[in-house]
């Protein structure tokens, strides 16, 4: 980047507050922006888990936006691709020993999907877009917001999915023991009808938002 | 990792595939580095929780024991102690009281599910001839109706007292282990099913049933090799 | 090609008298016989499932249409319909709050979001159902047996279950032909289950009252023939080898298309116009995939009955046979198939 750029960068640069919110809120990831969709189905069936998850996600979304700042200016462009998921990868593979270490019942039922953050598209956006053009103080902040964005929207997923599917929210029940769980929530197709009702929801209060 | 990196840029010798090769092979050998001192950080923790479950489990499906010794299955049809180490022998736990009598015998089996393979332990008391105990190792069947077969109470009960007895040459079980439907339970050596999961329960049955035609009367005929051995690794 | 002077509109040019409501009102008569079957058959408890149904779905249509700030469609019988047929694929003891939620799923899911009468993919009422196949897997395999006594005044108690709470099922239960058949290879007369003595959704069961209104569609013109003839005909075929093969394993081709909602979805599920092909080779393909894959589904599925899923699966298929089949214009050559 060459001085003058860097210069008009700084002036326009928003607060780091305004960049963490942007993460969290006015870009979330999947209520916003709607990428990384994967574990966001596959794994939101319950709170714990979409909390396990949501976690594992910003972890190795924060510590690769760091490094891969840390070395923008050291990595080739031309094979600025392979080095990101290289990086991706290796933080994936230590988060899938240390949940191992942690539960052994909490790795089961996350299987394969710890695996599958290497190629959480949203990872990777971040660190083409955002990482790999910003300081290192930044890309952490930014990572950060993405990561409990991802957090908060996975949450408010396995929540709903859990209370309707299980009748319980993070093991306990929350209902009388007639309740009727809802079978299909915690199904995947629960993971759509939910994700669809949220989207619903964020979507009509950005127009309200908008028109007033 | 850094290794397969470094073959497919190194044919051109320009400053930039040097750069290339020195970027990726400087980042590949920092995550290597990385990933190997987690797993060594954690390999400890991951073996012991791994062998805990499964030891847990053996407790759950033989009642009553206090020390468990692992053996291991051999070609020729005899079981001898094992470390549990090598996942591919069929494997058998025994369990022992404080005395170090032999209390039964935990055996694993699996078979196809509705949605996976199921893989479950079952407990096996000689000298009852019967099933003492049944635990869920790995299911993947569909939360809220096939899951039961891990927690429906009616449905566990068949494996306390399910009767494995065997022939007077000890060669056959006398019953083969089936599964009926619910409330149509009349003997001791059927597993009545849940209903709203009768596919579960079916291949629970019909696991359970060709797991015990085999593996009972090998038991039953070796019983002195799972005598309590000290130096056999147990826990 | 058209010289642009002439007035240009799309066909139709010449109307018939017959509007969509007529045709709607049409398929509401022809399914009354099934209707009061269901109700002799199950007595009250099928009555207070139906209504439920129908009540949610064209309250649902009003509702959405009054939010949406459009003119409400209800007049035009679509919701009505959409309430009987999710009503009719119901088990009659089935709990009404969970009848009420299909009913509000079929109208909001199955046809709102997708623009209404005329744009859903899907038959609504099949998708009420599939979602309460999915939710409520227990209650929805729960069956009353046929011809009770007292069933014309004595509710179940499943049926009054309290909303979100688990039905408690009462031991009047009693398993269809087709678990019967699936799961301890029991076989049901094919006499009884053409008149429909026996047990399964409220108005599955009679095939021969179903057929009489399926004639009186046809007749009136209000229904293609094609679609349940190359459904049946398929099943029929289909099994019948399967039958020949072996006939310890499989069931008969009578039993086939007597038993499980195969009659009441091909004849007023699968003709459903919006969800099926327009050309007649299209229906023709239409009806044999569906029928295709209820033998499939019955034979070598996991569950008993496949008829909702192979409909939803035609459903899916149409807009590409309506693709690929495609009429040729009037006073073009053919081009591609």
């Amino acid at each position: 980047m060459s001085p003058e750029l860097k210069n008009i960068a700084l002036k326009d640069a928003p607060s780091s507050t305004d960049e963490f919110i942007k993460g969290l809120w006015r870009e979330n990831p999947v209520f916003v922006q709607v990428i990384g969709m994967c574990p966001v189905l596959a794994v939101s069936n319950s709170a714990e888990n979409a909390l396990a998850m949501g976690l594992a996600t910003a972890f190795v979304l924060v510590m690769s936006n760091v490094l891969i700042s840390s070395l923008r200016n050291f990595i080739p462009k031309q094979v600025r691709i392979a080095t990101y998921i290289l990086i991706i990868a290796t933080f994936v593979t230590m988060v899938d020993y240390a949940i191992q270490a942690i539960s052994v019942d909490l790795h089961k039922s996350l299987g394969a999907f710890i695996s599958l953050i290497v190629v959480n598209c949203m990872i990777l956006s971040r660190a083409e877009a955002f990482a790999s053009k910003n300081t290192v103080s930044k890309s952490a902040i930014d990572g950060l917001g993405m990561g409990f964005g991802f957090v908060f929207a996975l949450f408010c997923l396995g929540s709903v999915r859990e209370i309707l599917g299980n009748g319980s929210i993070f093991g306990f029940p929350i209902f009388p023991e007639s309740y009727q769980e809802w079978i299909i929530m915690i199904l995947p197709a629960g993971g759509f009808f939910t994700l669809a009702f949220w989207l619903l929801i964020f979507n009509h209060y950005k127009l309200k938002k908008a028109k007033s | 990792m850094s290794e397969s990196k470094t073959r497919s840029p190194g044919t051109q010798t320009n400053d930039g595939s040097k750069k290339m090769l020195i970027a990726m092979v400087g980042i590949g050998v920092v995550c290597a580095l990385l990933i190997v001192f987690t797993y060594e950080g954690t390999f400890g923790r991951i073996e012991m929780l791994k062998a805990e479950a499964l030891e847990q489990a053996v407790f759950k499906v033989l009642p009553g024991i206090t020390k468990t010794g692992i053996f291991e299955l051999t070609s020729e049809g005899k079981f001898i102690p094992s470390d549990g180490k090598d996942r591919t022998k069929t494997l058998v736990y025994a369990g022992y009281d404080d005395q170090n009598t032999l209390k039964g015998i935990a055996i694993e089996a699996k078979g196809q599910g509705y949605a996976d393979i199921l893989k479950v332990l079952y407990g096996y008391d000689p000298a009852s001839q019967s099933i003492v105990g049944f635990y869920v190792l790995e299911s993947k069947e569909t939360p809220g109706l096939g899951d039961k077969i891990e927690k429906d109470e009616n449905f566990l009960s068949n494996f306390n007292g399910l009767s494995v007895a065997l022939s007077e040459d000890f060669k056959t079980v006398i019953n083969k282990v089936i599964p009926v439907k619910f409330g149509t339970k009349e003997n001791s050596w059927e597993v009545e099913g849940i209903t709203g999961a009768t596919i579960s329960t079916r291949a629970i049955g019909n696991i359970m049933g060709e797991s015990t035609a085999t593996m009972i009367p090998l038991i039953y005929q070796q019983q002195e090799s799972f005598a309590f051995a000290p130096n056999a690794p147990t826990k | 090609m058209f010289s642009k002077t002439l007035h240009i509109s799309t066909s139709p040019h010449i109307r018939k008298g017959v509007s969509t409501d007529t045709i709607m009102q049409n398929v509401v008569w022809a399914m009354m016989p099934v209707l009061i079957f269901a109700v002799f058959s199950f007595g009250i408890n099928a009555l207070l499932v139906i209504v439920t149904a129908v009540v949610s779905s064209v309250l649902t249509e009003h509702v959405l249409c009054k939010w949406s700030n459009k003119e409400s469609t209800i007049s035009d019988w679509s919701a009505v319909i959409t309430g009987i047929l999710l009503g009719l694929t119901l088990p009659p003891i089935f709990p009404l709050w969970m009848t009420f939620l299909g009913g509000v799923f079929s109208v909001a899911i199955g046809k709102f979001v997708f623009g209404g009468l005329g744009y859903n993919l899907f038959n609504p009422a099949l998708v009420g159902r599939a979602f309460l196949q999915a939710a409520f897997p227990v209650a929805i395999t729960t069956w009353q047996s046929a011809f009770l006594e007292g069933r014309f005044f004595s509710i179940s108690s499943s049926v009054l279950a309290f909303p979100f709470a688990e039905p408690k099922v009462d031991s009047i239960s009693g398993a269809t032909p087709l678990s019967a058949f699936k799961f301890d290879h029991v076989m049901t007369d094919s006499s009884d289950l053409a008149l429909g003595l026996i047990s399964g959704s409220t108005g599955e069961t009679s095939a021969v009252i179903i057929i009489l209104g399926g004639i009186y569609l046809i007749a009136r013109k209000m229904m293609n023939w094609r679609i349940p003839v190359s459904i049946l005909s398929t099943v029929f075929v289909l099994s019948g080898i399967l039958y020949l093969i072996d006939d310890t394993i499989y069931p008969s081709p009578l039993f086939m298309l007597f038993s499980g909602g195969l009659m009441l979805g091909a004849v007023f599920m699968a003709t459903d116009m919006v969800g099926s092909p327009i050309t007649p080779l299209g229906v023709v393909i239409y009806g044999f995939f569906i029928g295709l894959l209820v033998v499939v589904i019955r034979v070598w599925g996991g569950l008993p009955e496949g008829v909702m899923y192979a409909i939803l699966l035609g459903n899916a298929l149409t807009p590409q046979i309506d693709n690929f089949i495609r009429p040729r214009v009037y006073g073009t050559k053919k081009t591609k198939s």
